[in-house]
């Protein structure tokens, strides 16, 4: 054996960008949701541009003009119109903006509010918690469509009021969560050294606690934006979300039904766009999570 | 004589334990009067099985917990009128498990400076040079710096954790069963490194364990504690030489021998360790003790001095019969 085989320098491990990197490029799931978030989000950033048409603007001489793979599919709609003569594709990318908007919003303003109680409730403990721990039980024991219903019936439908009702209401799971991760790191002995040092609550759970619980908290986050759209989805086919003639994915299913015996694609090109970014969402948490887990590091 | 740098006057602590949602909290005396004296210089052994305290005592000496009874002083002055990080100048731990005492997410570097930055010593530029004179002193390479704890061997990992506590100089270093997490191997490497700073720099520890040879080899005093109460202290030569209180007679024991043909010595501790919420009336010792007299059930015994420490042991009591 000559010395150079003994080189350590050459059975050292790789950089840890190369195992990112190997991580990453080795997780399907991953890459798949990458992508077709990738490919959502340009949709929703360059629809002017991508849209054949204006979304709204309608031709009842050019109604429910069938899609591309059928015989009289014509290459001016490679999706159809609807039942006003809207071209079915600009509609379709003009939708994500809708659902992504709802999804990012929603994940946001429950997010905030579900990890803050969460980590509260999880650190400080004892009566805090118990207080914490009622609300979530509380928001637990409403049902989440039956109140959306209720407000939105209430107050309108519209954007804001959508994003405000399903962000105040999606907090319980993010606090759920939060809570027992932060009660299992709390529990650390590098907390406790923390504190021995003099840090204060807030320095504790900004730098000693939160970087050990992101990963749950990704999940979470994913899974609810996921969460969000479909239940906008819904709540725009019960005609109680985001109201016509916005080309909201779920609206356009609602609009679609009427026509399902004849023209089944008015409802399945919506409906598998949603599938496909619900999908995607689910996919990319979970492949962060895979990722970035400090078991995984090694 | 000095004043001692750390010194607890009959420090209690009661947890009021919840038995049910309609019975009534009940005490749970995790430590129960306990008077120590740490002198500049000195290693304190704590030892006692688990359950007895030791680990709550050395929450109070933190100042993680506060105590419900008694004092604890710092050079003569109490810690009940220092803030937090007054305390954490004056006392630094170092934990058992160096795989859950270090943030997976933070560099070795950003770990050790953490104190700096907490209390805002000297310039953030100073910092970094702080911290590499540091991991000099405990023996850890520099190139370690920008590593992440999980690259770390359990013996490198408990040199960051000695970095850490020390890099403030605190007088006090409470060592909570340093070493008991470590391979053999690196037992001896990280004992002897601590003996050496504790020399370098002036360091005081308290030392917990229960490893009966680690503190023979450390301590030069050695504090015996049974269910909340220290039952006996003394120098470690007197102690270990000739243990009085029954218990520490049992402990010493129950450490095995290097012959094979002795089996495993039997500690005469026949039964389990009580129960702290009940603990047994008189000396909390006599169910399990093997030279329990008649009055033991009965009269909790007094401190008897005996040389540089004492015993609380009704065998050494000069009037045994006034209480009979």
């Amino acid at each position: 054996m000559t010395a150079e085989a003994l080189d350590s320098a050459k059975i050292l491990e790789p950089s840890p960008v190369t195992q990112l990197r190997r991580r990453i490029f080795g997780h399907a799931g991953f890459l798949f949701g990458a992508i077709v978030i990738a490919a959502m989000l340009a949709m929703a950033l360059l629809a002017p541009l991508l849209a054949p048409y204006d979304p709204y603007d309608q031709d009842l001489a050019r109604r429910v003009i069938n899609p591309i793979w059928h015989d009289d599919g014509k290459w001016a709609h490679p999706l159809g119109t609807d039942q006003l003569g809207r071209d079915y594709l600009s509609r379709v990318i003009y939708g994500v903006r809708i659902s992504l908007l709802i999804g990012f919003a929603t994940m946001i303003i429950s997010g905030v509010l579900g990890t803050a109680l969460g980590v509260v409730a999880g650190y400080f403990g004892g009566r805090v918690d118990m207080v914490i721990t009622f609300l979530i039980t509380t928001r637990l024991s409403m049902p989440v469509v039956l109140v959306a219903l209720a407000v939105v019936a209430l107050v309108g439908g519209s954007l804001t009021v959508v994003i405000s009702v399903l962000g105040l209401l999606l907090w319980d799971r993010f606090a759920v969560v939060m809570r027992s991760a932060t009660m299992q790191v709390r529990a650390l002995d590098y907390v406790a050294a923390a504190q021995a040092i003099g840090c204060s609550a807030a320095r504790i759970v900004t730098t000693e606690i939160m970087p050990n619980i992101l990963n749950a908290l990704i999940v979470v986050a994913t899974l609810e934006m996921a969460h969000a759209i479909l239940l906008e989805a819904a709540l725009s086919f019960l005609g109680l979300g985001v109201q016509p003639p916005l080309p909201s994915w779920g609206l356009m299913v609602a609009e679609g039904k009427e026509y399902m015996f004849f023209s089944p694609w008015l409802i399945t090109i919506p409906g598998v766009a949603l599938f496909l970014l619900v999908l995607a969402i689910n996919l990319l948490g979970d492949g962060i999570r895979d990722i970035t887990a400090p078991e995984n590091r090694n | 004589m000095t004043a001692p740098v750390l010194e607890t006057r009959d420090v209690s602590c009661t947890f009021q334990i919840g038995a049910g949602l309609f019975k009534a909290k009940r005490p749970l005396h995790a430590v129960n009067g306990v008077s120590l004296k740490l002198m500049k210089g000195d290693v304190l052994g704590l030892v006692g099985e688990s359950g007895c305290g030791k680990s709550t005592l050395a929450k109070m000496l933190l100042g993680l917990q506060a105590p419900t009874g008694g004092d604890i002083r710092f050079d003569g002055a109490p810690i009940m009128g220092l803030d937090r990080r007054a305390i954490a100048r004056r006392v630094q731990p170092i934990f058992q498990d160096p795989y859950s005492s270090l943030n997976p997410r933070k560099t070795v570097g950003s770990i050790i400076s953490l104190p700096l930055r907490v209390h805002r010593v000297g310039e953030p530029d100073e910092w970094r040079d702080r911290v590499e004179a540091m991991m000099d002193l405990v023996g850890l390479a520099r190139r370690f710096t920008d590593s992440y704890p999980n690259q770390l061997s359990g013996g490198q990992r408990q040199r960051v954790a000695i970095a850490r506590a020390l890099i403030m100089k605190p007088d006090v270093v409470i060592c909570d069963e340093p070493t008991s997490a470590l391979d053999v191997s690196v037992q001896s490497q990280i004992l002897n490194l601590l003996q050496d700073l504790r020399q370098e720099l002036g360091l005081t520890y308290l030392l917990i364990s229960h490893n009966l040879a680690v503190v023979e080899h450390m301590a030069t005093r050695v504090a015996v504690m049974y269910l909340g109460r220290i039952v006996e202290e003394n120098d470690t030569d007197s102690l270990f030489q000739t243990p009085r209180h029954p218990y520490t007679q049992a402990l010493l024991a129950s450490v095995l021998t290097p012959e094979p043909g002795l089996g495993v010595p039997d500690a005469q501790l026949g039964i389990a360790f009580p129960n702290p919420i009940d603990p047994p009336a008189g000396c909390t010792f006599h169910p399990r003790c093997a030279q329990a007299l008649a009055q033991c059930s009965r009269v909790a015994p007094m401190p008897i001095a005996d040389g540089n420490g004492f015993t609380e042991c009704h065998l050494y009591n000069p009037a045994k019969d006034v209480a009979a």
